[in-house]
């Protein structure tokens, strides 16, 4: 086995092992998010009887996380590897266990343990129990077995897994600092991100304007809601991320007091509720395509919109 | 001849928190069932680990007994006809028993003769009891229980295997479509499957495969591993965290201790950021040098679940992970550095306590008006009132610090640390410090008085504020931990013995509030909140004051006329203590016969000394004005007591000689205003008439 080094070998080495676990490569979502969950490939797909199988590297913006490329560990952009496979598979434990052999780390040299973390995103109304898996002490992995998405108890379960890249190679190039991480042969992390985690940060903390992102909340929030009676979802589903981005930002700069806080939250997950409940509509009208088995029938009828006659 | 019954659940991870008390429910299952079955058995073992969790039965019947079932049918009258034929109903009633008429015996019930089927029932086997074992153990509970994949059913994770084996045999059962067997499966990493061939040979093939089934036995590995590795190196033993090595025991199969270090730069952050760093987010154990007050050292202790292949990877790889930890913390500790604590206070007024009660800013306003009203009640030196004002204005400020908000657990410790870095008393250090205790029932309470003051304000504050806009804890919601807030309250103002009655010291808080709105809601709500007080010391009282069975005098003197805490508990012990003796029942008796007459006492009489017709009255009225008298003074719960003892043969005299409820209205008058005199002693004491006496 070719010796696993680069940020892109490990990225390499993951989309091609879980390919062969049947999962399709999608590509990263083109809208800014704080965590691959918040994918269409990853929150839409959670919802509902069919199921789905896929892996993707998603960029994560966390505006609060920014420290102007002076930490070596916190960043206001990092790389998630998500991977969601639903129906949960029975031995996806195993696999992720083989995932990380595949990336050249040994159980036996390492301490691999799965401690319990329940995951939850209270803006998008998801909750799941799991562990964090830490790798010698460090947490690498969010393991979760989705239970609630978009405030609908699940029908089928997903399990994701979400590798914190920098994380990862950090520690198997056994450098201190994110920025110097290899990407590629040759080119270092930090002489592709140092400079924009700066200007980032800087943007984030002391130049954004705070009214022009107000004004953007409310101007994506009017039209998601606007999308989600003309049962559009992708589309409202887009400035729903676009709000979450917007607020993050806002909070970044301190700009939303703590008694607004929930407020916000509590508007983002309300159109997040829509939409879950919206798609898994649009999924029963469309006859839930991907299921291939006879199971079609039962969903149908229980999420089906009755033909008027 | 007996057998021994094992049975393991295998599963994904569980949270190390419910692994022990999940074992324990596992094993009353398991013998509730046997129980039931009327299946006789020797010990239950249990075994657990964060993968498994099994009991194991020894001594186990083969067989439950054969037993006989007697079947009442119709009386005789109906089952026998005119000529002594068999009716329909006798014949009907046998086959349904599926007996025959042959089998009916005659017994008599009240009088009356009945048919009767006599049924011998075979006892089942071991095995066939154990079989619908299995129907249970879906019906465990968990904190929070998970589905998987396309299942609807619900576990705290989702199982694996299931091994069920009596002796040499495979118990047929079921749980969430697997099918128990005798496989087995090792550590993780560095054991295999095992089948196994007898169920004694759990432990023993599961050693093998490197996992420690036996709980105690993992706990007591890792700690002798960890006192080994600190007498060598002179390290204090830090075992004593019993949480820590609790948790740490559920998280592993196989445990290996080892240590490693971290720049010493890092040692000027103040130790406990350190100690939480490592405790709570990594679960490793701080080193100390050996010896009273040791000085902390770049160190630490962890727990591997493996053995010591690769050990260097593993030590290298923790102590990167904690460097990163420790250089956040004191990136957040000297970024707080820069600040001098008035900056924080304004702070406070853009951070919300709570949505509808408004920001930590005006919590802190309210605590210090509340802290003030508490002062009398403590004997403090005059510096120490400006201390208690010091503390109250500035005791929320840490909880905008970056500090506190990357290590919440360190509340009021972090305010503590700060204060003393910041040139406060140190009262006001110690008082910020403690201001959160106690943090659980049973936790330890302030040491200081000023510290004590300011926790019971703030308690009683988030009392008064929560219960004003109706987030009252029903059943076991209680999202604010009001009941241990208010148990803390109890417990202080017992440990401090404070003379303080609650119902009183709440209206003079109420007294100073100037908002309208938030008055009249404190003011509707004032009865509540001193019951809700009130039910505290009643579970205070049978929790650590032994009245657990006696929940007479508990409520006796939960209805006296008063509630002043510390008092309460005193009557509270001396009825408890006076139980045992002969007087107790006599006195009780004549002080609920005293209560029961005065109710109908004109309070507008008074006794008149001129209208006593007999000596006994004469006697009892000279007894009740010295007592009168003498409590004028305080006394002590046991000479009020004394005071019953020796006014209960004068109160029977009393009764003995003189008509009450004389003809005479005036004399009746006189007589019903002396024994509501004596009420009026007794009322502050306990509602007599709740004892019960044999």
């Amino acid at each position: 086995m070719e010796e696993v080094k680069t940020f892109q070998d490990i990225i390499l080495t993951l989309q091609q092992f879980w390919a062969k676990q049947g999962c399709m490569l999608m590509q990263a979502y083109d809208t800014e998010k704080g965590a691959g969950t918040m994918s269409p490939y990853t929150f839409l797909r959670a919802i509902g009887p069919e199921p789905w199988n896929a892996a993707y590297v998603e960029a994560s913006r966390r505006p609060a996380d920014g420290r102007y490329g002076e930490n070596p560990n916190r960043l206001y952009q990092h790389h998630q590897f998500q991977v969601v496979m639903k129906p949960s598979p029975k031995n996806i434990q195993d696999l992720y266990i083989e995932s990380l052999k595949a990336l050249g780390i040994d159980p036996l040299k390492h301490d691999i343990r799965f401690v319990e973390d329940n995951w939850e995103n209270p803006s998008l109304g998801c909750a799941g129990l799991g562990w964090e898996v830490w790798l010698d002490g460090m947490e690498v992995t969010q393991f979760t077995y989705f239970q609630q998405v978009g405030g609908l108890e699940v029908d089928s379960v997903t399990s994701e897994l979400t590798y914190g890249l920098e994380r990862l190679a950090s520690y198997i190039q056994d450098v201190n600092s994110v920025y110097d991480i290899e990407w590629a042969p040759g080119v270092k992390y930090g002489e592709i991100f140092k400079h924009p985690e700066y200007e980032h940060s800087a943007y984030s903390f002391d130049q954004s304007d705070t009214a022009f992102l107000f004004s953007q909340f409310q101007a994506y929030e009017k039209e998601a809601l606007k999308q989600i009676e003309n049962n559009l979802v992708h589309p409202a589903y887009d400035y729903v991320l676009k709000c979450s981005h917007a607020f993050n930002m806002l909070d970044a700069r301190g700009a939303v007091s703590a008694t607004d806080r929930p407020d916000y939250l509590k508007r983002i997950r309300h159109m997040a509720r829509l939409i879950a409940k919206a798609f898994l509509e649009e999924r029963a009208k469309l006859s839930f395509p991907l299921i291939k088995d006879s199971e079609t029938a039962k969903w149908i009828e229980k999420y089906g919109v009755k033909e008027e006659n | 001849m007996t057998h021994t019954f094992l049975l393991e659940i295998g599963l994904e991870e569980m949270p190390a928190k419910v692994v022990s008390a999940s074992a324990s429910q596992l094993k009353s299952m398991v013998s509730t069932h046997l129980k039931e079955n009327g299946l006789k058995h020797g010990t239950v073992d249990v075994y657990s680990t964060p993968r498994r969790l099994a009991v194991r039965v020894e001594e186990l019947e083969e067989k439950q007994a054969d037993r006989t079932e007697t079947v009442k049918g119709p009386a005789k009258r109906i089952a026998l006809d005119d000529e002594g034929n068999w009716s329909k109903a006798a014949i009907g009633f046998s086959k349904g028993q599926k007996a025959s008429v042959e089998d009916i015996v005659f017994k008599e019930v009240k009088g009356e003769a009945y048919v009767f089927i006599e049924k011998e029932i075979k006892g089942q086997s071991a095995k066939a009891v154990l079989e619908t074992l299995a129907d249970r153990l879906p019906s465990m509970t968990f904190p929070v229980s998970m589905k998987w994949g396309n299942h609807s059913y619900k576990f705290i994770r989702p199982v694996h295997w299931l091994v069920a084996l009596l002796d040499e045999a495979v118990v047929d059962m079921e749980l969430f479509d697997v099918a128990s067997g005798r496989e087995t499966r090792g550590h993780r990493f560095l054991g295999h499957s095992v089948t196994l061939d007898h169920a004694r040979d759990y432990e023993e093939a599961l050693n093998q495969e490197a996992v420690i089934v036996d709980r105690d036995a993992r706990r007591k590995m890792i700690v002798t591993q960890i006192q080994e590795m600190c007498q060598a190196n002179s390290w204090q033993d830090p075992t004593a965290n019993a949480a820590l090595v609790d948790e740490v025991t559920d998280l592993v199969e196989f445990p290996t201790v080892f240590s490693g270090s971290f720049d010493e730069a890092y040692l000027k952050v103040p130790e406990i950021v350190l100690e939480t760093a490592m405790a709570d987010h990594q679960r490793y154990f701080p080193v100390r040098e050996a010896g009273e007050g040791g000085s902390f050292l770049p160190y630490f202790i962890a727990v591997r679940n493996g053995n010591d292949q690769g050990l260097g990877f593993v030590r290298k790889g923790n102590e990167k992970v904690l460097s990163a930890r420790l250089a956040d913390a004191a990136f957040f500790y000297e970024e707080d550095n820069k600040h001098a604590i008035d900056y924080f206070v304004e702070k406070l007024k853009q951070v919300s306590f709570h949505e509808k009660i408004g920001s930590l800013y005006e919590k802190q306003e309210r605590i210090e008006r509340i802290a003030d009203s508490l002062v009398p009640y403590f004997t403090l030196k005059p510096e120490q009132e400006g201390d208690v004002k010091r503390a109250a204005r500035i005791c929320k400020f840490d909880l905008v610090t970056q500090t506190v908000t990357e290590f919440t657990s360190l509340q009021g410790q972090i305010a503590g640390i700060f204060a003393r870095e910041r040139q406060e008393s140190d009262t006001v250090a110690q008082a910020l410090a403690e201001q959160y205790l106690p943090d659980s029932m049973e936790g330890g309470l302030p040491e200081s008085k000023v510290g004590a003051i300011l926790s019971l304000a703030d308690k009683m504050d988030s009392l008064m504020s929560f219960f004003a806009i109706g987030l009252i804890p029903t059943g076991s919601n209680d999202p604010f931990a009001l009941r241990r807030q208010a148990m803390g309250i109890v417990r202080m103002v017992e440990a401090f013995d404070l003379p303080l009655s609650i119902s009183e010291w709440i209206d003079a808080i109420i007294h100073h509030v100037q908002n309208i709105e938030t008055k009249a809601l404190y003011e509707q709500n004032k009865e509540n909140v001193s019951q809700f007080i009130l039910d505290r010391l009643d579970l205070w009282l049978s929790k650590y004051a032994g009245l657990e069975k006696d929940y007479d005098v508990r409520e006796a003197v939960l209805n006296a006329s008063h509630d002043n805490l510390v008092a309460l508990i005193d009557q509270a012990r001396v009825l408890k203590a006076e139980k045992q003796t002969e007087q107790f029942k006599p006195v009780v008796e004549s002080l609920t016969r005293v209560a029961n007459l005065a109710e109908k006492a004109d309070p507008n009489v008074s006794v008149d000394a001129e209208k006593f017709e007999s000596d006994s009255e004469r006697e009892l009225y000279d007894a009740v004005t010295a007592i009168q008298m003498l409590n004028e003074k305080e006394i002590s719960a046991e000479e009020t007591w004394k005071q019953f003892v020796q006014l209960h043969p004068l109160i029977d005299a009393f009764f003995d000689e003189n008509m009450v409820m004389a003809d005479d209205e005036a004399v009746k008058a006189n007589r019903l205003a002396l024994l509501d005199r004596i009420h009026k002693l007794a009322r502050p004491f306990a509602q007599f008439s709740t004892l019960v006496i044999k």
